[in-house]
């Protein structure tokens, strides 16, 4: 019974907390990303031949992301029926954009102009156990042609 | 010391190759920040420790790669890309790895 109540809370503090940390986070991803838009980021390797050569230098932003109880009980139901897990998608998609924009702030402060040959790693920090952390690490990495 | 993931730099030749030089480092964090985390496992959001854990061990490990090019004699390093791994609960192996170059 106590163990119940237990998992009730923790999944009601989940879902809230989890809820309101997501929504928040998305709202300065969407208002940031409008910020760093002049900054293109590109996956081509080498710089576009439009823009004068000039200096570049390695950026990197990047980022851990922790599941919520109330996410990883909706993933742990979804593992029985199979499908799309959305509860990790939009973790994943926070992590990966929040990594892009630490990378832009980088290059911004070098005063940059094009970050170009971008790669982008992902890895989870979760050792398969029952009370492991559940988290995710996204790096994003460039070459940014620096402003002469 | 240059430090670049790209293959060629713009304006700039290669002189002279040196070959593969590397970095890595294993790093963990203290108790206190790994129950941090394992509270913030019930609420979610960013884990505030591991991503300065993670920035630390790249940049020492981005260090011991310049450490190894300049013993070399290098005075760039190419191409360079990162990969991560964990390898124990709480602790994570970063590895950073490049070309060594002469540039002109």
């Amino acid at each position: 019974m106590v163990d119940l109540i237990v998992f009730l809370v923790l999944l009601a503090l989940g879902y809230g907390f989890g809820r309101y940390a997501e929504l928040k986070h998305y709202k300065s991803i969407i208002q940031r990303e409008e910020e760093f838009r002049d900054i293109p980021v590109v996956t081509t390797k080498f710089p576009p031949l439009t823009k004068p050569l000039s200096d570049v230098a390695l950026v990197s932003g990047s980022v851990v992301i922790s599941v919520d109880y109330f996410k990883r009980f909706i993933a742990g139901l979804r593992n029985l029926i199979g499908g799309r897990v959305t509860a990790y998608e939009s973790l994943v998609d926070r992590a990966r954009r929040e990594a892009i924009l630490r990378m832009k702030e980088e290059a911004r402060a070098f005063g940059g102009h094009i970050i170009f040959n971008v790669k982008l790693e992902t890895s989870s920090i979760h050792k398969g156990r029952k009370n492991g952390i559940g988290a995710v690490e996204v790096m994003a990495y460039g070459t940014v042609l620096i402003k002469q | 010391m240059l430090v670049t993931n790209i293959e060629i730099i713009p304006g700039k030749r290669i002189t002279e190759h040196l070959g593969l030089v590397q970095g890595s480092s294993v790093r963990a964090k203290h108790l206190g920040r790994d129950i941090m985390a394992g509270l913030k496992n019930i609420f979610g959001g960013e884990l505030k420790g591991y991503t300065e854990l993670l920035q630390e061990s790249r940049e020492e490990a981005m260090e011991r790669m310049i450490e190894q090019a300049e013993a070399v004699g290098a005075n760039a390093v190419l191409n360079v890309r990162f990969s991560t791994s964990s390898v124990a609960a709480g602790a994570a192996e970063l590895f950073a790895y490049g070309t060594a170059v002469v540039l002109e």
